[in-house]
């Protein structure tokens, strides 16, 4: 199945671009035959079972696992020569299970993003404070900006890592299961900062999750991945293909909330 | 003591020898403990009484060697073993604390095999166990220097990387940092440090200098740059108050040191806890 997004965007140069990819670990395939563009200026979630190959696409995607059949692009530019990573910041899953007992401000661990960015034997100036604060702000943890990282709770420690990934100015922010250490009462306060980044600074978001039903309210475009790449369209759209087939996904049935968008967005 | 710093080359030596340990062994344990791999300070130790006793060894067998001084044996054999560590967490790579254990062993093992063949502990071995004040040269002085300046300005140059491949590993190479280059410039200054503070504290204590005041200062400091200045503080007070003690009252210094390190740790424990009551006491029971 092949799903091509013609949005509004659809004449400015997409983000990430996929064609036919698998990949397999060993003997076991994980993902078959995915093709996907995503635009400049979209919001992404890509929802799908333990298991179905959201990780490690994402993991090709940032390049951290070598590509085995198919292409990326990212920019317009093949994977393998694309050198401009200043353009991607990503939050793993595991930023929430760093050494919690670190000693340091949630400052440094912002400016720790501009490390690449800064380059080697360059100091630290007034202007990258600057730039720390801004991305602080834009998370809404500035006030927490001398306090050890250990101190906050998981929701906050989950802003402060996406703070650090905004820091270098990215075009494109890639989050893994975000929500993981978030309070559940927090998760819509959460997605709500998410959904600014995207609109107020025109970040092109993409997360992977399970959690379907929170995420689609706040999301442009959903893909559903099992393996293959089941459905990928504006969320609008997503509701009614989930009525036919989440289940087949999933493997059961699924509660969902769609909400409709007002993109006018042609899913062929 | 101080007229004796005056008159006395030795302890002249002894001295400036301590405020520079002082100085690095804290400032590397500042990321060694963040990293938690306090254990490889240990390892490297071990590996370096193994150089030490080979340079005795080598010292006795052929009288033309007799003037090597054992500090670059140890040197040597402590950049291999950091060597070794690094390959062997690459084999084991489930398993990375696997390595530390292993080279621990070989060192010690090594070293045994090589004090046996030179017929056997002497005062000259006691001393690299457990530190002395008269035992550091002039020329262990100027080594430990350049030693010195090279690893501050590698730190310096190398904040930034040092701190995120510390904080975040992961992210670290995700973000494109040479994560592996600097991790094993890393390594060789812990060997050489180690090295060069066997002579003050002794082999079996070097680590204590590494980890002890990191963890008085973890406990106390805000941030990452308050650590390290409050670990290099801590360090230098044990260091120098360590070898005052010492003289004056005819003990190991490597040993008086480490107490003073303890000590401090202790102290910083308990300030801590009560700096926490005291705030639910104002906060009127509200945690």
């Amino acid at each position: 199945m092949i799903l091509i997004i013609k949005g509004e965007s659809s004449a400015m140069q997409p983000i990430i671009e996929i064609k036919q990819l698998s990949y397999r670990y060993e003997k076991d395939t994980v993902l078959e035959n995915i093709n996907m563009t995503i635009p400049d200026g979209s919001f992404l979630a890509i929802v799908g079972p333990n298991g179905s190959g959201k990780s490690t696409l994402l993991k090709l995607i940032l390049g951290l696992l070598k590509l085995q059949t198919g292409e990326i692009h990212l920019f317009g530019k093949g994977i393998s020569k694309f050198r401009d990573w200043q353009q991607v910041g990503y939050v793993s899953q595991k930023a929430n299970s760093f050494n919690t007992g670190f000693p340091a401000t949630v400052f440094e661990v912002v400016a720790s993003g501009l490390t690449k960015k800064l380059g080697l034997f360059t100091f630290f100036k007034k202007e990258h404070a600057a730039k720390v604060n801004d991305a602080l702000d834009a998370v809404g943890m500035k006030r927490y900006s001398n306090r050890n990282i250990g101190e906050l709770s998981g929701g906050q420690q989950q802003r402060v890592f996406i703070a650090r990934a905004l820091v270098s100015e990215p075009r494109l922010l890639i989050l893994d299961e975000p929500t993981v250490g978030v309070d559940a009462e927090n998760v819509n306060s959460f997605y709500q900062m998410l959904g600014d980044l995207n609109t107020c600074r025109n970040i092109t978001l993409l997360l992977v999750t399970h959690d379907i039903g929170t995420i689609s309210d706040r999301v442009s475009h959903v893909a559903c991945l099992n393996k293959y790449l089941h459905f990928h369209g504006e969320t609008n759209e997503f509701e009614q293909f989930r009525n036919e087939d989440v289940s087949k996904v999933y493997g059961h049935d699924v509660h969902l909330l769609t909400h409709h968008h007002e993109h006018g967005g042609v899913v062929r | 003591m101080i007229q004796g710093l005056f008159h006395y080359e030795f302890l002249q030596n002894a001295f400036l020898t301590g405020i520079m340990i002082g100085i690095l062994a804290p400032l590397l344990g500042v990321f060694i403990v963040v990293r938690r791999l306090s254990l490889i300070a240990d390892a490297l130790s071990h590996v370096t009484l193994a150089g030490i006793a080979a340079s005795l060894l080598i010292e006795r067998s052929f009288p033309i060697m007799a003037g090597l001084n054992p500090l670059y044996m140890g040197m040597v054999f402590s950049v291999g073993g950091s060597l070794f560590i690094e390959k062997l967490r690459g084999v084991y790579k489930h398993y990375q604390e696997l390595a530390i254990p292993i080279i621990l062993s070989s060192g010690i093992g090594l070293g045994v095999i090589f004090i046996s063949l030179a017929n056997g502990f002497n005062t000259d071995l006691f001393s690299y166990l457990f530190g002395s004040v008269s035992a550091v040269s002039r020329t262990d002085l100027w080594v430990i220097l350049i030693i010195s300046i090279l690893v501050i300005i590698v730190i310096i140059l190398l904040y930034k990387e040092l701190f995120l491949l510390s904080f975040d590993e992961e992210h670290a190479k995700a973000s494109g940092i040479a994560a592996k280059s600097i991790h094993f410039i890393f390594i060789v200054m812990v060997a050489l440090v180690i090295a060069a503070s066997m002579r003050i504290v002794g082999i079996l204590l070097v680590s204590s200098l590494m980890t002890l005041p990191v963890a008085a200062s973890i406990r106390l400091a805000k941030g990452f740059k308050q650590t390290i200045f409050l670990s290099v503080l801590f360090g230098e007070i044990s260091v120098l108050g360590g070898l005052f003690t010492a003289y004056y009252l005819d003990l190991a210094p490597g040993g008086t040191i480490v107490m003073l390190a303890v000590l401090i740790l202790v102290l910083a424990i308990f300030y801590k806890k009560i700096m926490i009551h005291k705030q639910v006491d104002i906060g009127g029971g509200v945690k």
